[in-house]
């Protein structure tokens, strides 16, 4: 794992990113340290999608820097893996070929990247189902493939966007226990996206809260002082947890309704 | 529906399928008989079907100096040949225009003016340029597959999700690996289900070829046929070229089954 460059994991410097004449994203800056896990929160179109296209260099800032490690982000980001909110597991591959893809791009031999690949989806859950096409897998078998394609790479920058949103309750809260056994015994950096604030504050260390688009600024950006190694169906029930919840989403629900109210003046 | 029931129905279809064939048939055969029809231009199917048992069974049988299957398998090379050049050459120019907006764009004019062109009209020029032998008809045949798998490899790259290209890239992916992992097998499910119409475009070419200006080959047998008024051997020609066609198709119903076990099975009634 590369962590050799100094600075900030990530780092955002007065970045604004738009789209014509939309401007999606003005003026953020954060930094977040290695191995933090940390939850993007905010109302639909509030540019939580830009703002990990842009780690991922998959998207330019208009203004501003984007820096992962200290170096400037300039193209396709190599020490970032990205978990799409839609599917995106390539569908002429099996599960296997899906998951050892990452490793035989980077160079690793055959034999022992569909090794790894196996242990990976024997990690998780999919024993017995690596010769399966993704349109014989179901929903949440499809993203525990993608889980082990991002992270069999062991990239120091873990990019998460609504990834488990398609999923049933049990099988998500299953899910996000597996992810945070993942990390914990990684030292990854993690961006996670979702809307949900329970899932944001049982997962992470950090909640950012951003405001409704356009011009999507930080509304707020909470710590999260719950101990570690939690489960995250119970870390609801843990001192603490009430209160926070409580005061992001007195601060998420202004948001949410200046966007309603936005998106309804537009209809 | 149970298995058994499924099973009894599909037999029922299978016997259905077959009484046509005996119906249509029959009633020629006995129009034919009883002046019905008349046979100098709907010849018999007793008739014909003697005919091509004759030139398929009887050994020693010749048309113009060759057997049947010599002339077979000169309209069996005429169509691999244009069709082994028409998805060669559609698949490389697909795949590179549907990389490239820009030129893209500057070829569009001609390549919708090209297929829009009847490609018949075609045939008296290769037929000059390359004389009467198989170049000319791997000539028209290929003019004629190599749009298909031109336009299915093209949007085929056009319509790749952009998620998966994405994925792709943030794997480790270059422009190399993009178009072997994602490109290429994303083309490949469109050319293949346009695979059935090109390897007919494909006979359509060798066939139509023969036809117009040849001294062997199948379309060859049909045109000496109708030259010398014999409906007969022209209808058992159009029976040999359907057996012709039946045979390949199963073979591409086969390939496609192969290649694209990944892609939810398609409705195969009257795919194309």
């Amino acid at each position: 794992m590369s962590r050799s460059s100094g600075g900030p994991a990530v780092e955002f410097d007065a970045v604004s990113l738009s789209f014509g004449a939309y401007v999606a994203i003005h003026d953020v800056s954060f930094s977040i340290p290695q191995g933090q896990f940390v939850a993007l929160v905010g109302p639909t179109g509030s540019g939580k999608t830009s703002i990990l296209n842009l780690v991922a260099g998959l998207a330019q800032p208009a203004a501003g820097a984007v820096r992962t490690s200290g170096d400037s982000v300039n193209g396709v980001n190599r020490s970032a893996a990205y978990m799409f909110q839609q599917d995106a597991l390539l569908p002429w591959k099996t599960a296997l070929e899906n998951v050892v893809l990452g490793p035989l791009l980077r160079g690793a031999a055959r034999p022992e990247a569909a090794r790894e690949a196996a242990r990976w989806l024997d990690l998780v859950g999919l024993r017995g189902l690596e010769h399966r096409y993704p349109i014989q897998l179901s929903g949440g078998q499809r993203k525990r493939v993608a889980m082990a394609q991002a992270l069999i790479n062991r990239l120091p920058l873990l990019l998460m966007d609504e990834p488990f949103s398609a999923l049933d309750v049990q099988t998500r809260a299953l899910m996000e226990n597996e992810l945070l056994e993942l990390w914990q015994n990684s030292s990854a950096t993690v961006l996670f996206v979702t809307h949900d604030l329970e899932e944001a504050i049982a997962l992470s260390d950090r909640v950012i809260l951003f405001s409704a688009g356009p011009g999507t600024r930080i509304k707020s950006d909470y710590p999260v002082h719950l101990p570690r190694p939690r489960n995250v169906s119970e870390a609801r029930f843990m001192p603490g947890f009430e209160d926070l919840y409580r005061q992001i989403w007195s601060d998420l629900k202004q948001e949410v309704m200046t966007s309603y109210e936005r998106s309804r003046a537009k209809a | 529906m149970s298995a058994q029931e499924r099973k009894r129905r599909e037999r029922f279809i299978h016997f259905l399928q077959a009484a046509i064939f005996v119906i249509v048939f029959g009633l020629w055969e006995l129009g034919a008989r009883y002046g019905a029809i008349d046979t100098f231009f709907f010849s018999q199917p007793s008739t014909f079907l003697a005919r091509a048992w004759q030139w398929l069974a009887i050994p020693g049988t010749q048309l113009g100096g060759r057997s049947i299957y010599q002339h077979l398998s000169v309209t069996l090379s005429e169509m691999l040949g244009s069709f082994v050049l028409g998805v060669a050459f559609g698949i490389t120019l697909g795949l590179m225009l549907g990389r490239s907006d820009f030129w893209a764009r500057v070829f569009n004019p001609y390549i919708q003016v090209l297929n829009a062109l009847p490609r018949l009209v075609l045939a008296p020029i290769f037929v000059l340029m390359f004389g009467i032998d198989e170049r000319s008809k791997i000539a028209l045949g290929f003019t004629m597959v190599f749009f298909i798998v031109f336009f299915n490899a093209y949007h085929g790259v056009r319509q790749v999700d952009r998620n998966i290209i994405n994925n792709a890239r943030m794997l480790g992916a270059g422009e190399r690996e993009l178009a072997r992992h994602v490109l290429i097998p994303s083309a490949l499910t469109w050319i293949l289900s346009s695979l059935h119409t090109s390897v007919g475009f494909a006979l359509v070419g060798a066939v139509v070829g023969e036809y117009l200006a040849a001294a062997q080959g199948i379309g060859w047998v049909i045109s000496q046929a109708q030259g010398n008024f014999d409906s007969a051997g022209v209808y058992a020609g159009m029976l040999v070229l359907c057996v012709v066609v039946i045979i390949v198709e199963m073979g591409v119903t086969w390939l496609e089954r192969r290649l694209v076990r990944w892609a939810p099975q398609a409705d195969e009634l009257f795919a194309g």
